[in-house]
Formats: structure tokens, C-alpha cells, sequence
């Protein structure tokens, strides 16, 4: 049993697996703490989409960062990420949301994101599967350099590139507590055994607000239950994901060739739910048929479910908090942990090794919702 | 016998299955899941998972019992096409959202 680390890390999810990585590239002794096993929480149920097209300026530059780690990702962990830059296409369907596009695509173009706004006729020239009247397009935004890869191997990736530094991860393992001592981190008590550290991140996912609360930190992080399912294969015909907000609906084509794909319930309510629903299967099927008619006859093979561990205004809580000294927080994704995950694993690997951010993380602290520095995010789909 | 297949979906070996098991350090079918895709084809381990648990149990030492009932048993029960979930919104209750 180890007993004593520079930082334990908790969680094996995206964040916990990348952190522990560029931690221990900067010579740090790191343990990971996993109740169940690498990628079993959010990171391993979903899709795997990496996109920039965001409404606020924090997120589009942490995103346009990860994207350039995803671009040569593979080349760095050995292993194939199956990362593609096959594009995003985000479908407008009310002139209250082509207003909004216009907006969002003039920031995103301010800070390099090269998006821009096709007519429902080159839509239908870029996916001519897609029943562009059928669903009543008047548009989309179109970023060729967002793209998806397979968040099983980025994951397990960056697991064993971390072990390879000397990370151990104590998998079956479940941190029961953070022990604080006079406002500052003293370690974490596991059902086996208690381990002594300096710094604790908190990258728990969906169960982040329960290890902040052992160490008396409130978050604001609710968990909310998103369904998503998978085809049978079919020829490759889709390369970018295709989301649409308004229908709240989004769905890639995978390496295999199998179509995955979700909807957002907005009647979902807060919870720990990982059960699989009819309405989800049927709803969605609906609008993957409206989407693109020729799938009909393909074949549903599975659903499953994963928790979005969602903030008041869906923006990540990444950094320190007040109160207990070295207890970094790295969690309340709100449905984009796969994407913001190694540009944010990193920013918080310097933080902890003392060097200069790559990024500012003030927008991300927890206290912002006391300060009321809170503006939401818009761009949140499935 | 190390190039039996394991899983035909996904045309996987018990070398295969052996191999990451050890590189990995995996106890679990939920990652062997993960790390090669058993189970994840068209069949949806019908044919695999118990293969694949008795190589784990032969190689961690857990019961083939205990492996098995972490697998996650989800729907559809069968494959079902797009259209027919798609025409049941109109007559389940609760069935379009």
C-alpha cells in the first residue's frame, strides 16, 4: 500500500489520467485513486467530440489549446488516439439562433477559430445524407479544424504513458476522505489505507461535490443522467459530428463505422441515474431518422447512459479554493470533460509544479460564483 | 491455445486478450472492454465475455462468478433498427420527448 506521494489524484477519468501525466513529466511523485477502473465514469460513455465553437472566450481558447495536444497526442503517448479533425457542423434552425451564430462565429473568428457559416444548400454538398429541408435548416457553423477521437485509447493512453513516469494508480480504491490540518491538504484516507500528500486533485467527475465535501468545500456540481446509443456498422459517410442545440440532439459516424449519438432530455432531473430509457431511445431515433432518412433500417445495438457533472453556468471548476491549501479542484465539466480535459490537465500539472500558466484559470476558480463573476456558457448540447 | 479467437466481432485472439491484460494490469471485462472493444461488436459479448472471464480469472486468480457480474446488461435486447424505435414514439407512453 503507498503511503506517501507529492499529489494524489482523484479519479481515473480523462482528467485524473492526463493530470497525473503532466505531473509526473514535471518530476512529481503522483498516486491516482480509482474507485472502479480507468475511463468507467463519464470519460468511458462518451462520444468523444473535441470542439471550439463555444460562446465564451475561456472556452474557445482552452478548447483551441486541447486541440492542439489532440493534434499530436498519438505521436506523443504511442498509442493511436484515432483522433479526427472530420469537423463540426452545428445546424441552426430559428433566426434567433443564426443571430446568436453570427455572434459566437465572429468571437471564435477573433481568436482564430476558423469557422464559418454555410447555406442550407452547401450543407447538403458537404453530407448529402442529411435532409437538410426535413429538418428545416437555415444554416449551420462550420469548423473544419473540430473533430473527435476515441476516448477509451486517450484515456488508457495516458494511463500508461503515466505509469511508464513511475504514476501509480490504486484502481478498486475508494478515497473516503481529504485530510485537512489547519487549512491546508495533509492527503486522502482510502478504504485501504490512508496516503500522505501535499496536493489532492479532485478529478472525480460526477462525484466531485462528495470528496470536496469531506474536506469542507461546498461545490456547486449537480449530476445529470445523458442517454446515448450506438448502430451497427454502416460504409463510412459522415465526417464531421453533426449537433443541432435547438433539437438538442448531436451524432458522429465512429472509426467502426457505427453511428453514436445522444439527446438531452430537458426534463432530465438531478441524479445518480445510469438506467437506460424507452423515451430516450425512441426520441432520438426519431430525430436520427429526420436528420438523415437512410439510416432507417440500421440497426440500434446498445444504449447506455453517463452523469454530465454539471456548474451553474457549465463552465468547469479548475484551480485552487479558499480555505484548504493545495486542495485543486478539476472537475464540473457540464458535458465537455473529454474535449477541455488535456489543455486543462495541463494548465493544472504547472499550476501544482509552480510554473506559468499556458492559460489564465481565473474564469474557472470556484470563487467566482461568490464574486458573482458568473456568465454562462450557451453552447451546450446533448 | 493462443490464437483461438476470442471475439469474432472484433476478431480478437486469447494472445490478444492475454497481452493487454498483462501490459495493462486489467482485472475487469469492463476494461478489456475498453482497451480492445470485446464485447462491443454487433453480437455484444453474447458469443466473448464468458471466454474472455475465464482467461481473467485464469490470470488474476478471481472467480469467473465474480467477473460476471460486473457485465452490464443493456437494451436493446435485440438489434433494432432506427425506424421501428423511431415509430414507437408515436405510440409509447412517454415515448416522444
Amino acid at each position: 500500500m503507498v503511503e506517501r506521494a507529492d499529489v494524489v489524484v482523484v479519479g481515473a477519468g480523462i482528467i485524473g489520467c492526463a493530470t497525473s501525466y503532466y505531473l509526473a513529466q514535471r518530476g512529481l511523485d503522483v498516486v491516482v485513486v480509482e474507485r472502479e477502473h480507468v475511463a468507467a465514469g463519464s470519460t468511458g460513455r462518451c462520444p468523444g467530440g473535441i470542439r471550439m465553437q463555444w460562446s465564451t472566450e475561456e472556452h474557445i481558447r482552452l478548447a483551441m489549446k486541447s486541440v492542439e495536444i489532440f493534434e499530436g497526442l498519438s505521436e506523443e503517448l504511442g498509442v493511436d488516439t484515432e483522433y479526427r479533425q472530420g469537423g463540426y457542423l452545428i445546424i441552426a434552425k430559428t433566426e434567433e439562433e443564426v443571430r446568436a451564430f453570427e455572434e459566437n462565429m465572429r468571437l471564435q473568428r477573433s481568436l482564430g477559430v476558423p469557422v464559418r457559416w454555410l447555406e442550407p444548400s452547401e450543407i447538403r454538398e458537404m453530407v448529402p445524407q442529411l435532409d437538410v429541408e426535413g429538418i428545416g435548416a437555415l444554416g449551420a457553423a462550420w469548423n473544419p479544424r473540430d473533430g473527435y477521437a476515441n476516448p477509451f485509447k486517450v484515456a488508457y493512453g495516458y494511463a500508461r504513458a503515466a505509469r511508464r513516469m513511475g504514476v501509480r494508480f490504486l484502481l478498486g480504491t475508494e478515497v473516503r476522505r481529504v485530510l485537512v490540518e489547519e487549512g491546508q491538504v495533509r492527503g486522502v484516507e482510502t478504504d485501504r489505507g490512508r496516503i500522505r500528500a501535499e496536493y489532492v486533485v479532485n478529478a472525480a467527475g460526477a462525484w466531485s461535490r462528495e470528496v470536496a465535501e469531506t474536506a469542507g468545500v461546498r461545490l456547486p456540481n449537480r449530476p445529470f443522467r445523458h442517454e446515448i446509443l450506438v448502430t451497427e456498422p454502416i460504409e463510412r459517410f459522415l465526417e464531421p459530428m453533426v449537433i443541432c442545440f435547438h433539437d438538442n440532439v448531436y451524432f458522429r459516424q465512429s472509426e467502426e463505422g457505427t453511428i453514436l449519438g445522444g439527446w438531452g432530455d430537458p426534463g432530465e432531473r438531478p441524479g445518480y441515474n445510469f438506467r437506460s430509457s424507452l423515451r430516450f431511445l425512441t426520441t432520438f431515433s426519431r430525430l436520427l431518422k429526420r436528420y438523415v432518412p437512410a439510416l432507417g433500417h440500421l440497426r440500434v445495438v446498445r444504449q447506455w447512459a453517463g452523469l454530465y457533472d454539471v456548474t451553474p453556468d457549465a463552465k468547469q471548476i479548475t484551480g485552487p479554493v479558499e480555505g484548504v491549501d493545495g486542495f485543486i479542484q478539476a472537475n464540473g465539466f457540464s458535458g465537455h470533460g473529454f474535449m477541455m480535459g488535456p489543455a486543462t490537465s495541463l494548465l493544472v500539472a504547472q499550476l501544482i509544479a509552480g510554473e506559468p500558466l499556458d492559460l489564465p484559470i481565473e474564469p474557472f476558480l470556484l470563487s467566482r460564483f461568490e464574486r458573482g463573476e458568473v456568465v454562462g456558457e450557451a453552447s451546450v448540447v446533448g | 491455445m493462443r490464437d483461438a479467437v476470442v471475439c469474432r466481432c472484433e476478431d480478437l485472439t486469447e494472445e490478444d486478450v492475454v497481452r493487454a491484460i498483462r501490459e495493462y494490469g486489467l482485472r475487469s471485462l469492463g476494461e478489456l472492454k475498453k482497451v480492445l472493444r470485446l464485447g462491443m461488436g454487433p453480437c455484444q459479448g453474447r458469443t466473448c465475455l464468458r471466454l474472455a472471464a475465464r482467461i481473467l480469472a485464469r490470470e488474476t486468480g478471481r472467480p469467473v462468478s465474480e467477473i460476471m457480474r460486473e457485465v452490464s446488461v443493456r437494451p436493446p435486447t435485440v438489434p433494432m433498427p432506427v425506424a421501428h424505435a423511431a415509430a414507437l414514439a408515436e405510440v409509447v407512453d412517454g415515448g416522444e420527448g
